[in-house]
């Protein structure tokens, strides 16, 4: 279920809408994530305040969606262009693969939420593969 | 169907693991008291604010629109689901779905399915017996797909509510949402 080019082309002209308001969207998901699948919250006891609208929250939400929007500009080569997230994930925080699909979800949520018009079936199902490459790239150094 | 049947895409999912874990951590004192009682023979418990949320959902909710809409983009964002309407006609890109009326009256069936889960939220379990066998004997469906017509759902709610969707309303809907499809699961054999 590679990206064709016209995914890619979908998930640019998304992103490009969508880019303004990515703190947001990031802090959102996160919230999200962490009230709708709590056991994601394992992941972050470090953190004093884990409810929406926390500085550790809006803080994560905003790298996070950096991290998103970083794989956007290499969307042509995920799996090398995120070789030292992948790193990151697999080697320091090691993250189950697992909770990639679970942020991408709602990650989703809030864009049909901020952006319903925009979020169409064929943009939707554009940024559900990418979303999904994104994590395999993602995954790549795990084993 | 003669095999256990088990898809990946359902057995990672966050929902199930979510619904295990959720029932697991308000139910420790019971299962201290009575040991022998197998989980899954447990009642699902909702709290109040779980009834309030999941019901002002539905109140949001035209069926045929919404039922539509969920159905359309389900076949549109995973186009293998496809391979259940072979007989709806023209399926062949997203338009054509999004305007095809056989797409827009199953959709409906689809969500009056889910109203009577709504009725009778504390036994879904045993209201869905005949659906589960129906679509595990009759339909033949794998039970993955349940979880992506589920998500697809959860989607279009989103996109209609917007931020009246909020983390605690989403998080009770998709609760609702894995226990109606582990009912739909439980006829497989």
């Amino acid at each position: 279920m590679s990206l064709t080019a016209k995914d890619k082309a979908a998930d640019k002209a998304l992103w490009a809408k969508i880019s303004g308001k990515a703190d947001d969207i990031g802090h959102d998901a996160l919230s999200r994530m962490l009230a709708v699948y709590p056991q994601t919250k394992t992941y972050f006891s470090h953190w004093k305040d884990l409810s929406p609208g926390s500085a550790p929250v809006r803080k994560h939400g905003k790298t996070v969606m950096t991290g998103v929007g970083e794989a956007v500009s290499k969307i042509d080569d995920l799996t090398n262009g995120l070789l030292s997230l992948s790193e990151l994930h697999a080697f320091r925080l090691r993250v189950d693969p697992t909770n990639f699909k679970i942020l991408s979800h709602n990650i989703l949520v809030v864009l049909a939420i901020l952006f319903p018009t925009d979020f169409t079936p064929e943009a939707h199902v554009a940024m559900d593969k990418f979303l999904s490459a994104l994590s395999l790239a993602l995954s790549e150094k795990y084993r | 169907m003669n095999s256990v049947y088990r898809s990946t895409a359902a057995f990672s999912s966050g929902l199930n693991r979510s619904a295990r874990y959720t029932w697991a951590a308000t139910n420790q004192s019971y299962l201290n008291i009575c040991p022998a009682v197998k989980p899954q023979d447990t009642m699902v418990q909702w709290t109040a604010d779980e009834r309030a949320a999941i019901q002002g959902v539905f109140a949001t909710l035209d069926y045929e629109s919404v039922g539509r809409e969920s159905l359309a983009r389900c076949l549109v964002v995973y186009p293998w689901t496809q391979r259940y309407f072979g007989g709806f006609g023209n399926l062949y890109n997203a338009e054509a779905i999004m305007a095809n009326p056989k797409v827009a009256a199953h959709g409906t069936v689809v969500l009056q399915g889910l109203e009577k889960a709504l009725k009778n939220m504390d036994d879904i379990k045993n209201t869905y017996t005949t659906l589960s066998e129906l679509h595990s004997e009759k339909l033949l469906v794998d039970p993955g797909n349940f979880q992506l017509l589920a998500d697809c759902l959860t989607m279009v709610i989103a996109k209609r509510m917007r931020t009246e969707f909020t983390p605690d309303i989403q998080a009770a809907w998709q609760k609702f949402l894995s226990v109606v499809i582990s009912a739909l699961r439980r006829q497989y054999h």
